[in-house]
């Protein structure tokens, strides 16, 4: 089913006096008793899955995601997704990493002279002359402030768009569909979640169904 | 992942070859009918089945020489670098060699992953990931040729700025130190840019893997990637942004190495032509790379209708341009020698038509200036054959290339009672066969447990990956509701 073999007991608290029903990882996602996560509709193809996802935002759905084994262009629009801060993000990196060289090698390669006050030993500047070039030589500097404000933004890039997609994150409930075995391979599935406010179990499995679903699964956290 | 959507040639008739030249169609990238399910079934299967038989005989070979490279390496430390060749003047030797060769290896990499992104050229899909992985192996092997030749490795961390007990600061006006920061910038953000490419290929191979312990390394490696389109947007986002920075990152990296030469005062370095003269040479060097290693995994992996012949001849192409620049730049070099004046340029450039290293120098004009002319007729960069020989000349001769630089400059500087030749010793060539071994052992297992081709990138390149299509590949039968909004290409 999923990667990591032991998901967790669903999270739902049982009303009370009725008796606790311990997990039993042999259930499926259908006949265990938990709160749902989300409602899957299986397509193979893009043309289908385009047409779904614009009529199920034409219906209100907003909570909704189509996963797919390629980026598909123009289910931003139809998702209503906006633009990430991912550049903004980048470019404050970048700039940050240029700040960084030219301090760095500004006040290492001395425009001031130790010692001075509050500056333990070993971060204290001085003046290096080398072959008799200006202590200032922001020409030569030019390498070292270019390749940090490279690294600065790159590491960004990465690190930035992993952390805004709540990456890395093993355990996930759509896991537990077997519809999404398929979504890295030659399938694509839009799952409308629970947390929608037109979200009903069985009107939104029809309406998938009637979008031209191949197959629909309820999954439960 | 971009793709440019119209006009791919679908009416294809010969579902195995692409190599026409009609410009008014998009040739198809991926042949043999393979649709989406095929081209994942064809990549996952050679990560995810037992090693065939000609791995185990190349990997093997291939340890044997990497555990030969480590106890070169261990033998050195022990002894000191008295056992390589080196002497004064030559001071550099194999080191500066080996390290240029390799980092020149690794840019044809990032060339086929940013700079090709950037101009849209989707061919590239098919072999990016396998030459980022090839530029990550080049630089580790790049990296550790100056790093053992620091005499004290065991210091090499005073090459980053820290705080320390000396209150010393590296010298930020010298290009070895400019290097330090331009390789291990280039480095990391090639294994950045060739992991996030990755991880949606790895989920693939999560959902395929049978084996449990399998199925938790790719779970683990993958990062829990479920395809979302809200992630892909912003995936394409920071791979498009990675593109954008990796290019003016890797014309730099071999810019800074060009420095080490130019900005010293040597006769035949002090040049301000050197940075883009080693750029394309960087390129050629790594393209004839690329092809080296492409051109036989093609047929071992099964890989003839992803890694298609038309694929191998942009690549030709690629190279023959670049060698035709690094041509011209011999040329260059030779007039700018003539009409500086200057009596000691003359002399090394006249040394190298015919002085100790003038075997070396013409071996290498053969090797990158001639044999690859092959290449301009068309029946050559469809066979296999006459490829891998113009790929291997360009090899050897990218590394003559930089032995005659770095070797005919400083054995005959300015004082002939300095003047002295270099002798490479059994330490020197087996750590240079050596570094190959550590390169191989780390392609093949790459080529065994990682997705070989960027699996979701291929796809995108595929008609059927664009909504209202020409054409689907799957036999699906119901299509979407006409009327329904289309989607902005």
């Amino acid at each position: 089913m999923s990667t990591i073999d032991a998901p967790p007991p669903p999270l739902t608290t049982p009303a009370a006096g009725e008796p606790v029903q311990p997990y039993d990882p042999k259930l499926t996602a259908d006949e265990a008793p938990s709160r749902p996560f989300a409602v899957l509709g299986e397509f193979d193809n893009v043309d289908d899955v385009m047409a779904a996802t614009h009529a199920a935002y034409a219906k209100g759905y907003r909570k909704m995601d189509v996963h797919t084994p390629f980026p598909i262009h123009g289910i931003d629009e139809a998702l209503g997704i906006k633009p990430t801060i991912l550049p903004w993000l980048v470019l404050s990196a970048g700039v940050t990493g240029m700040i960084t060289g030219l301090l760095l090698t500004s006040y290492t390669m001395g425009i001031i002279q130790g010692p001075l006050p509050f500056v333990p030993v070993a971060l204290e500047p001085y003046e290096y002359l080398i072959s008799g070039k200006p202590y200032w030589s922001l020409a030569a500097y030019i390498p070292v402030i270019f390749e940090l404000t490279i690294m600065f933004s790159a590491y960004t890039a990465v690190f930035a768009m992993f952390l805004l997609n709540k990456l890395p994150m093993l355990y996930n409930p759509l896991f537990r569909s077997d519809l999404m075995k398929r979504v890295t391979d030659d399938r694509f599935v839009l799952a409308i979640e629970a947390t929608d406010r037109n979200f009903d179990e069985q009107d939104t499995e029809k309406f998938l169904k009637e979008q031209g679903a191949l197959q629909t699964d309820l999954v439960t956290y | 992942m971009a793709s440019i959507t119209p006009g791919y040639d679908v009416t294809l008739q010969d579902p195995h070859r692409n190599t026409g030249d009609d410009a008014t169609s998009r040739a198809p990238l991926v042949l043999g009918h393979l649709d989406f399910k095929g081209v994942t079934d064809r990549v996952s299967s050679v990560a995810l089945a037992w090693p065939a038989v000609w791995w185990w005989a190349m990997f093997v070979p291939s340890v044997a020489l990497a555990g030969l490279f480590f106890s070169l390496i261990g033998y050195l430390f022990a002894t000191g670098v008295g056992i390589w060749g080196n002497n004064s003047p030559n001071m550099w030797g194999f080191p500066i060699i080996n390290f240029v060769f390799w980092v020149g290896i690794g840019h044809a990499g990032t060339l086929i992953s940013a700079i090709l992104f950037l101009f849209r050229q989707n061919w590239r899909t098919s072999i990016n990931r396998f030459a980022e992985a090839m530029t990550i192996f080049a630089v580790v092997c790049a990296g550790i040729f100056p790093g053992i030749h620091v005499g004290r490795p065991w210091l090499a961390y005073w090459l980053f700025p820290y705080p320390n007990q000396m209150a010393m600061w590296p010298q930020f006006r010298s290009p070895l130190l400019w290097d330090v920061f331009a390789v291990s910038t280039y480095a990391s953000v090639s294994f950045l840019f060739w992991y996030t490419g990755m991880v949606p290929d790895l989920a693939t191979l999560r959902d395929r893997c049978k084996n449990r312990i399998g199925k938790i390394a790719y779970g683990i490696a993958s990062f829990g990637w479920t395809g979302s389109s809200r992630h892909w947007h912003r995936f394409e986002k920071a791979y498009l942004l990675l593109a954008a920075l990796c290019t003016p990152l890797v014309l730099s990296v071999h810019s800074v190495v060009s420095f080490d030469f130019a900005v010293a005062q040597l006769p035949g370095w002090h040049t301000t032509f050197f940075p883009p003269y080693f750029v394309a040479g960087a390129i050629y060097g790594g393209f004839a790379m690329v092809l080296t290693l492409a051109v036989p995994c093609r047929y071992l992996l099964g890989f003839r209708d992803i890694i298609t012949e038309r694929h191998i001849e942009n690549c030709c192409k690629v190279m023959l341009g670049t060698g035709m620049i690094v041509t011209y730049a011999y040329a260059a070099e030779f007039f700018f020698a003539w009409y500086s004046g200057h009596h000691f340029e003359r002399a090394i450039f006249l040394f190298r038509l015919g002085g100790p290293e003038s075997l070396g120098f013409w071996a290498l004009v053969v090797c990158n200036c001639v044999i690859p002319q092959l290449m301009w007729v068309k029946k050559f960069r469809l066979n296999p054959w006459t490829i891998l020989i113009a790929a291997m000349a360009v090899n050897i001769g990218m590394w003559l290339e930089r032995y005659v630089i770095v070797i005919s400059s400083l054995s005959n500087d300015f004082v002939p009672s300095s003047w002295d030749q270099f002798r490479a010793t059994w330490v020197d060539i087996w750590l240079f066969v050596g570094s190959f071994g550590l390169f191989f052992t780390n392609f093949l297992l790459f080529l065994k447990f990682l997705p070989t081709v960027a699996i979701s990138e291929v796809k995108t390149v595929m008609p059927a990956a664009h909504a209202h299509g020409p054409s689907h590949a799957d036999d699906h039968e119901a299509h979407g509701d006409e009327s329904a909004p289309k989607g902005a290409h």
